[in-house]
């Protein structure tokens, strides 16, 4: 294999990616464009970003060997790389903390978010309250009911979280949302975007900023079992976490990638997240070109997941890119199968995953047992559930 | 000659600028939509565009997002808004139609297919919101191998090197976006945007219209006296809303006749 350069200077990764906004960002983006190439060259940048991950986030996060639930499974080893230890209990504050520094080498003040689960919303709280910023967080009305502690968390850092009524009212309606914050105060303001996705150079710099979580497991996993896993596996919405784990990996030969997205109620069904493992059509939203949920007249589809994190219509589109190179598989696994491997882990590992986490976790459960004893899966666990007890309560017909 | 040349060539001659008022289709029902248009045209509307609905209007602020959750209650696709145009035009071959939306309908029935069943129903422009010209170089081509005009927005954020590259490209004319905004956004300041407008002059050759924020005859005047055309969408949106599907097209007519006197 050619060694992978992806995106190109336009930001696309083969035929996705782009940069499909309005007029009124271009300038902006080309600013946040030569910014990060500017701080991409300096030592120093990475050099402070480094100490943040170290001193404020805890890293290096560990890898897991998962060993009574890999007995019980019986074939391959699971570990897991514990992204959930991270200061705020989860992968999002690396690409938050990436992105803030960003926004204070550009003179910005304030930064607002979006967020699904809660997660990305308390790490850009976390770091504008960290770097004295302004933040203001756009969060779906329907999400704000299932993910309350988040909301609540946002607050106590100081953020004002708005609540967005339009739409399927989720997370693709805050994003819709921050856009439009965004274009009216373009001047001021620096929109810390989430997820792999959105335009250019947005699914390049997070990425980079995630990527940590793979480099690192490159080092550990030798160090551990003296080679590199066999499989590498992460839960895909957007795709931050998963494409953190394996852009590392990309240019290793033997370890096969494999992203795990929400079948929801089933992929049968239509009420699932899964734009790459359903083959949907490709399609433009949030500023690039990826495989995208939609009907026949071009609008975008309303989506279920029980994880408000994983509950978005398109992909990152190096994901697509991914998918469409051979380069990385992508499967689904259903609501029920997120759940039982939720409880699983929390009883024989002690651990209490995501929701989201728990997708990936499920398709390890499966894949394991046809793996020999002596194979390892590495499974990113991107964030811990503490924020999930009220739907998982829910779910088993109690409140708390 | 297409209409939007013989348009503005028409406009010059009378020393007029361009009233261009937006609605979007299928708002408040996919019946009424031709019914409106010719409402527009009787006010004095010289090119109408059409909004195509759609499930993420990004660029929209909150009463043109109600316009396309309306109109998608009745599930109206680009397909249906093309057949809109073809019945328009089967008694009006004037005035221009300029579709504007976002680019992913478009993109769902593909650039050259829709070009093709846009000219074909009678459509002369199109204006993807989404679709700067850095990602539009195919819709472009397909849309001018059928004489259809690709229409720009020109920001305030546009630097002049953009500025200079859209001018290039731009057919029809081009749609300055007044304001750092939503549409509907009340923060229009006319006197940066006569100076905006002064400053394209020197690269752009084909009309220019401003948008964004345009609320009365008032605001029209002061605008049409830099701009070649004015855009008004979202207040138009709200006198829909206003109405009863009876009383719709008379009271759009009305509104816009008011706003065509100021562009007189």
């Amino acid at each position: 294999m050619s060694q992978y350069d992806f995106p190109d200077a336009r930001g696309h990764f083969g035929p996705f990616g782009g940069v499909y906004v309005a007029e009124t960002l271009m300038a902006a983006l080309d600013e946040l464009k030569a910014e990060y190439a500017r701080a991409k060259a300096d030592p120093a940048f990475w050099q402070e970003f480094n100490y943040e991950l170290k001193h404020f986030v805890g890293r290096p996060s560990p890898v897991y060997h998962a060993k009574r639930w890999s007995e019980l499974l019986g074939g391959a080893q699971v570990y897991l790389k514990r992204e959930d230890l991270n200061h705020t209990g989860a992968h999002k504050i690396n690409n938050a903390i990436g992105q803030a520094l960003l926004a204070r080498r550009m003179g910005k003040k304030r930064v607002i978010a979006e967020t699904g689960a809660g997660q990305h919303g308390v790490a850009t709280a976390t770091v504008a309250a960290r770097y004295g910023m302004e933040c203001v967080v756009y969060m779906g009305a329907e999400d704000i009911k299932r993910q309350a502690p988040n909301v609540f968390r946002m607050k106590l850092l100081g953020a004002t979280v708005v609540p967005v009524e339009s739409g399927s009212k989720t997370l693709k309606d805050a994003l819709n949302e921050a856009m439009r914050d965004w274009v009216t105060n373009i001047d001021s303001t620096f929109y810390i975007l989430g997820t792999a996705a959105g335009p250019h150079p947005y699914p390049m710099l997070v990425r980079d900023f995630v990527s940590v979580i793979g480099e690192e497991a490159k080092v550990q996993m030798p160090e551990m079992i003296g080679r590199q896993p066999d499989v590498v596996m992460a839960c895909v919405g957007g795709g931050s976490n998963a494409i953190g784990t394996f852009y590392p990996y990309i240019d290793v030969p033997g370890v096969r990638l494999l992203g795990v997205e929400p079948a929801g109620d089933g992929l049968e069904t239509g009420r699932h997240a899964a734009p790459l493992a359903s083959n949907a059509p490709v399609g433009v939203l949030h500023g690039s070109r990826s495989y995208l949920m939609q009907d026949e007249n071009g609008q975008i589809i309303e989506t279920h997941s029980i994880s408000a994190g994983l509950d978005y219509p398109g992909v990152g589109p190096e994901h697509s890119w991914l998918k469409d190179s051979g380069r990385a598989d992508y499967v689904a696994v259903t609501d029920a199968e997120a759940l039982a491997a939720f409880h699983d882990c929390c009883r024989l590992e002690g651990i209490i995953p995501a929701l989201e986490s728990s997708h990936a976790l499920a398709q390890a459960v499966k894949l394991a047992p046809t793996m020999a004893k002596d194979q390892a899966i590495l499974v990113t666990l991107s964030g811990r559930g503490d924020k999930d007890i009220n739907t998982v309560a829910g779910l088993m017909g109690l409140t708390l | 000659m297409n209409r939007i040349a013989a348009t503005f060539a028409r406009l010059k001659a009378a020393g007029e600028k361009a009233m261009i008022p937006f609605i979007t289709a299928g708002d408040p029902h996919p019946n009424l939509t031709v019914d409106l248009m010719h409402g527009l045209v009787d006010g004095g509307a010289d090119i109408i565009e059409l909004g195509i609905p759609f499930s993420d209007p990004m660029a929209d602020g909150p009463v043109i997002q109600r316009a396309s959750e309306r109109a998608l209650v009745h599930k109206v696709g680009l397909r249906d808004v093309l057949a809109m145009v073809k019945t328009f035009r089967q008694s009006n071959q004037t005035t221009p139609v300029v579709l504007m939306g976002y680019l992913n309908p478009v993109h769902v029935i593909g650039y050259p297919q829709f070009a093709r069943l846009a000219a074909d129903a009678g459509v002369d422009g199109v204006l993807t919101v989404d679709c700067p010209p850095e990602e539009a170089v195919e819709l472009s081509a397909a849309l001018e191998a059928v004489n259809l005009d690709p229409v720009f927005l020109i920001a305030p954020t546009t630097p002049e090197a953009r500025v200079r590259e859209i001018a290039r490209l731009a057919r029809g004319y081009v749609y300055y976006v007044s304001l750092k905004g939503v549409t509907g956004a009340g923060n229009l300041d006319i006197g940066d945007v006569a100076r905006k407008i002064a400053a394209l002059r020197q690269f752009i050759e084909v009309p220019i219209g401003v948008g964004f924020g345009i609320r009365d005859a008032e605001t029209t005047r002061a605008i049409a006296g830099t701009a070649d055309a004015v855009v008004v969408g979202s207040r138009l949106v709200q006198e829909i809303e206003s109405a009863t599907p009876e009383t719709a097209r008379e009271q759009l007519t009305r509104l816009v006749a008011t706003l065509k006197a100021a562009t007189r």
